[in-house]
């Protein structure tokens, strides 16, 4: 287990943050601009001293205010992607990356040099300089840098903010395998929901330096109390499946998400492979009667669960998919209109989804 | 020989005191720029108690008559001065009119210019790369060797090379403390300006003062040179 909770003043602003998350993927800390991730996470590191509490790391403490516990950065084997690369420009990149292993050569790599240049696709840059790569190169050897100074836990502090779109695309699948294939945990935070969505296997959301709450991305983001999610003009849900069955007369694969299926455009994947889904909540329309004649594909029964007026005349509808939640953003007319209640059988009519493949 | 090339050949003793200020300039940076690197380290990146009293004390040379500060280097290193004394009485050991204390005096009033131009270049040392040397395992004295000494270079070897090229000019504080004797704390501007209180010694004068132009011409170009290309190689 990663336990923390620690409270630090910075002026008028106060991070007072706890929480527990499993030793084991990735969890995603979300907030907006200010909420206190950066400090959260330069606490865990070490480079911030918070003024009271306990850091504890798989059983060991790292911090404790209490016992005067308060191991050195240095002595925490906790890496760290910052969101500049921060490479150190008087060295190669194969410098750059030995830098950390060199040091801690007294543990056991969870890792092999060559597994991660491999992984992180930076072969062809052994003997450059960083000032000759690009922004995406200089972040993948920052996080291989970070990998192989033996961590046994990963601090990603937005590594993708500083990269344009082109980039930030490039990087995403490289973190998505490094959670997959590389055991060791990630602690990842962000400000985008598109990253939340890709990567998070466990999402805690932080607002004003205070956890508002936690737990599985599906979970959180189906929910209608939460504003740091559904304050968004991409409010909508993440939903986990996994492949039902490939459909190849028509070119589309069928996922299984709660009771209900999803058909997708044709991914490359076999049978009970999990797939994360993506539903933008204005995305999704809702019918309640079976409608016929229709080019959207997926047309899903469900349960109309709860509905939240919305400023400028939406409402939100929350939507049960027999274990997962959907959302759906409506004109408030077109509710009233349609006399939606909860606990109402509905149709959802959802235009579009975006998938990405889980190891 | 005509007489051009003989006004352009120097004499022993005029190659002698070329030599002699070369020898000092040199010494005095080596001996003082371990000290001034870590002087300039502590005044550009920590925070003490009692930092402004050491800031003014180390810029003291640059602001005093350098006659004040080679009297008081005599009064403190003299053979009857407290330091002097011990020094002659363990040691055997002068400063006052000797080689070593031409290099002391010159050390002495380089120094602030040393510490000021390190000053700047630790400051300028980026902290979040040594806040990442360390969650990579880097403790104090490795991250201050491995990452904000070598950044500090290009600073560091500009700041050694202007201070070489003032080195070979001090004068009031050398001839103050060490005095004026050929071949032993005679460096190029005392030379000059003995030169200059004999008559018929204008031509050694004028010899001497090329000389010392083209040295310290030669000083800060390659000082330049030395920046831009530590800049280049650091990216």
């Amino acid at each position: 287990m990663i336990r923390i909770d620690i409270a630090r003043q910075l002026g008028a602003f106060r991070l007072a943050a706890a929480f527990e998350v499993q030793a084991r993927g990735a969890t995603v800390v979300f907030g907006a601009s200010g909420a206190g991730k950066s400090c959260l996470l330069a606490a865990i590191a070490g480079l911030v001293k918070p003024d009271s509490g306990q850091i504890e790391i798989a059983g060991e403490t790292l911090f404790d205010s209490a016992r005067a516990i308060d191991v050195a950065a240095e002595a925490r084997r906790v890496g760290f992607v910052f969101q500049e690369a921060r490479l150190f420009p008087h060295m190669s990149v194969r410098a750059n990356l030995e830098y950390g292993s060199k040091r801690r050569k007294e543990h056991k790599a969870a890792v092999r040099f060559d597994d991660v240049v491999a992984l992180l696709g930076i072969a062809g840059l052994m003997e450059r300089r960083p000032r000759t790569l690009s922004g995406g190169e200089k972040q993948r050897v920052a996080i291989g840098r970070a990998l192989l100074s033996n961590p046994r836990l990963l601090l990603l502090d937005e590594p993708l903010a500083s990269l344009d779109d082109p980039r930030k695309a490039e990087i995403l699948p490289f973190l998505e395998r490094l959670r997959d294939e590389i055991g060791i945990p990630m602690l990842y935070v962000t400000h985008s929901m598109d990253e939340v969505a890709r990567i998070a296997d466990h999402l805690v959301l932080l607002d004003q330096g205070k956890v508002v709450a936690a737990g599985s991305p599906g979970e959180l983001s189906g929910r209608l109390d939460l504003p740091l999610l559904i304050d968004r003009p991409d409010v909508g849900a993440i939903l986990l499946g996994q492949v039902a069955a490939q459909d190849e007369a028509r070119g589309v694969t069928r996922v299984a998400v709660g009771a209900t299926e999803f058909l997708l455009s044709h991914i490359d994947l076999p049978p009970t492979h999990p797939v994360r889904l993506r539903v933008l909540a204005r995305d999704v329309a809702i019918a309640t009667q079976r409608p016929e004649g229709l080019s959207v594909q997926n047309v899903l029964s469900c349960r109309l669960t709860a509905l939240v007026d919305r400023p400028n005349g939406r409402c939100l509808l929350q939507l049960d998919l027999g274990g997962a939640s959907l959302l759906a953003l409506l004109t408030a007319d077109s509710a009233r209109r349609l006399h939606l209640q909860a606990g109402q059988d509905v149709f959802a009519l959802v235009k579009s989804v975006a998938s990405s493949a889980l190891v | 020989m005509n007489d051009d090339s003989r006004f352009l050949t120097l004499t022993p003793e005029e190659w002698t005191a070329v030599a002699l200020s070369l020898e000092v300039a040199l010494k005095s940076i080596l001996f003082s720029l371990p000290i001034a690197i870590l002087v300039g380290w502590l005044l550009g990146r920590r925070r003490f108690f009692g930092k402004s009293v050491v800031d003014a004390f180390v810029h003291l040379p640059f602001v005093l008559p350098p006659v004040v500060t080679g009297y008081v280097l005599l009064l403190l290193f003299g053979v009857k001065g407290p330091v002097g004394s011990l020094l002659n009485d363990w040691f055997g050991f002068r400063f006052a009119f000797t080689t070593a204390g031409a290099t002391l005096a010159t050390a002495v009033m380089t120094f602030p210019l040393m510490v000021r131009a390190i000053r700047l270049s630790a400051g300028a040392v980026d902290r979040g790369l040594e806040d990442a040397a360390r969650t990579l395992g880097a403790g104090p004295l490795d991250r201050f060797f491995s990452i904000t000494l070598p950044l500090m270079i290009p600073g560091i070897a500009a700041a050694a090379m202007t201070a070489f090229a003032a080195a070979l000019g001090e004068f009031g504080a050398v001839i103050t403390f060490a005095a004026s004797i050929p071949g032993e704390t005679q460096t190029l501007p005392l030379a000059i300006y003995g030169a200059l209180q004999v008559p018929g010694g204008e031509e050694t004068a004028a010899r001497l003062s090329i000389v010392s132009f083209i040295l310290a011409l030669t000083a800060l170009f390659a000082s330049e040179r030395i920046a831009h290309r530590t800049h280049v190689l650091q990216g």
